[in-house]
């Protein structure tokens, strides 16, 4: 189950970013790139809060500009 | 009147699990570091900072170069200096400025920085109004805006802050680890932006790149309105934008956790992901958005960078940015309200924060604030750096005001505030730019401090002399 969630987390990742060198590239059109990246996008959030490790030093971090 | 001692037992009620040293057990390895500065760095701002490098007319070569430098020294000033202090003494900046500087001149700054986080709160809810108003048609702020520009505009802000300021009573814990797990997909979608909208520009090829840059988009021709900036601006601005947390010591609450003081070199994961790669893709984004004639505010250059994923972007990095720094300040304001409860102070900070928000002043004018931000805290950073390595070289005794059970430590006070007064003047009669005035103010700062406590010690010691002849004050540098 967790590989599924990693897999998934990770498509997610690449089809934020991915689609936009498409563009660049001239292999698909910017819409195409701006549907995929919001399909990243939710299978991001949906699948990374479950395994993705957010331990760090205990205090919070100062907020920074 | 609550009297100074009780200010005192104020502030350390806050901080009552902060006050020992880090234990062994709980110390930090490189990852944890590089995670943390490269989320932190990632953020709200980024999408400002970069547009307003535009608007104020970077040249393209002054912009890579200039944040090339900058950026190093910032990483250089979080090894060198805070590290080093964070990993030896172990204790956050709260616990060993008190020792420095007493409680009560704590307690002053403490209200001074939790002003300054509501502001810079403030700036990260107008970010994300920007990106909640699209929806609705809302009139966005302009580059030059200072005032509200709309009734839609105050609508939208009230409603943002009032969501944030309730979402950081209700669980400020479960926001941060949100706020972590959307650090990686920040990144890329800066990334993305930017690669997205060079075909619009007319880069069509690698190689179209700098002539795009240097023409279209870092043209070194300012705004109408805006100070032109040099290679030393940039430079300048990338080094100090942080400037309270490394040479201002703030992140001393972070390193004291790292096993190594060589963990400092992990702020480059920040500074090179965030103010090197995403100020440069957000200042692709808005010289589209000026070309095309598109409005230049966070919300919509995302947009048009991403569609829906960039309007997210903007709302989570804003909004994420914006729960802590209400948090932080509510922990400094409670000194103030030490009778409320902790949902009553968040929720008055979350109203100075919205009030902040009105105004697209702070956001529009990010870089001025930035630099006033960390030069207004950064002189007691000096003091901690002048008092843990140079008071022992000249045989004075380290963390006097605790030593001497002082409330007030006037050395500390008077370098503060002295050195905020001579950088005033160097702005005001010498012309000298608030971008550039963090350098001589932390020499200043350095210089004042030594010099006063050189001068209060041996008063101190000259005076427990005569009163005291048969059992003298232990000599300076020597603990009772």
């Amino acid at each position: 189950m967790k590989a599924l969630l990693y897999v998934i987390s990770f498509l997610g990742l690449a089809l934020t970013v991915v689609p936009a060198f498409l563009v660049f590239a001239g292999a698909i059109p910017w819409e195409t790139h701006a549907t995929l990246m919001f399909a990243g996008t939710v299978a991001w959030f949906v699948t990374a809060p479950f395994w993705m490790h957010t331990g760090s030093p205990d205090a919070p971090a100062n907020p920074a500009p | 009147m609550p009297s100074f001692r009780t200010l005192a037992e104020r502030l350390d009620a806050i901080n009552e699990f902060d006050r020992e040293p880090v234990s062994e057990d709980r110390l930090q390895g490189p990852g944890s570091f590089i995670g943390l500065y490269a989320g932190e760095h990632v953020a709200g701002t980024e999408f400002v900072i970069g547009p307003l490098f535009v608007a104020h007319g970077v040249a393209a070569a002054d912009l890579f170069l200039g944040l090339l430098v900058g950026n190093l020294l910032a990483v250089l000033s979080w090894a060198f200096i805070c590290a080093p202090i964070a990993t030896r003494t172990r204790l956050n900046l709260y616990w060993k400025l008190r020792k420095i500087a007493g409680p009560n001149l704590l307690f002053l700054y403490n209200i001074v920085n939790a002003l300054m986080f509501c502001f810079l709160a403030g700036a990260m809810i107008s970010v994300a109004a920007t990106a909640v108003g699209i929806p609705f048609d809302m009139a966005m702020p302009q580059l030059s805006d200072l005032y509200p520009n709309s009734a839609g505009w105050v609508v939208t802000v009230l409603l943002v802050g009032a969501v944030v300021t309730v979402l950081a009573i209700l669980g400020f814990e479960k926001i941060a680890h949100f706020s972590k797990v959307a650090s990686p997909w920040m990144f890329l979608v800066f990334v993305a932006c930017g690669v997205a909208v060079l075909p619009q520009l007319g880069v069509h090829t690698i190689g179209d790149f700098w002539q795009v840059a240097s023409e279209k988009i870092w043209t070194g021709v300012p705004m109408e309105g805006r100070v032109k900036f040099t290679f030393w601006h940039v430079t300048f601005f990338a080094w100090f934008c942080n400037m309270a947390m490394h040479i201002g010591m703030a992140d001393m609450t972070i390193l004291r956790y790292a096993r190594k003081w060589t963990y400092g070199f992990a702020s480059a994961f920040g500074m090179y992901l965030g103010h090197y790669i995403a100020w440069i893709a957000s200042g692709i984004l808005v010289a589209l958005a000026l070309q095309i004639g598109h409005e230049v505010a966070p919300g919509p250059i995302a947009y048009l960078g991403a569609g829906l994923a960039g309007l997210v972007a903007v709302l989570i990095a804003g909004w994420t940015t914006a729960n802590p720094t209400i948090y932080r300040a509510g922990l400094a304001m409670q000194t103030i309200t030490p009778n409320w409860k902790r949902w009553k102070v968040t929720l008055a900070v979350g109203v100075i924060t919205t009030v902040a928000a009105l105004f697209p002043a702070l956001m529009m004018r990010l870089l001025d604030f930035v630099a006033l931000y960390g030069l207004l805290l950064m002189p007691m950073g000096a003091v901690i750096f002048a008092d843990f390595w140079l008071l022992p070289k000249l045989g004075l005794r380290q963390d006097y005001a605790e030593w001497k059970q002082l409330l007030f430590s006037w050395p500390a006070a008077l370098a503060w505030f002295v050195t905020l007064g001579a950088c005033l003047l160097l702005n005001l009669a010498g012309g000298v730019e608030i971008f550039f005035l963090g350098l001589p103010g932390w020499f200043i700062a350095v210089a004042l401090y030594v010099g006063l406590s050189l001068l209060q010690q041996r008063r101190a010691a000259a005076t427990a002399a005569v009163t005291t002849a048969p059992s003298p004050e232990p000599a300076l540098g020597e603990r009772p």
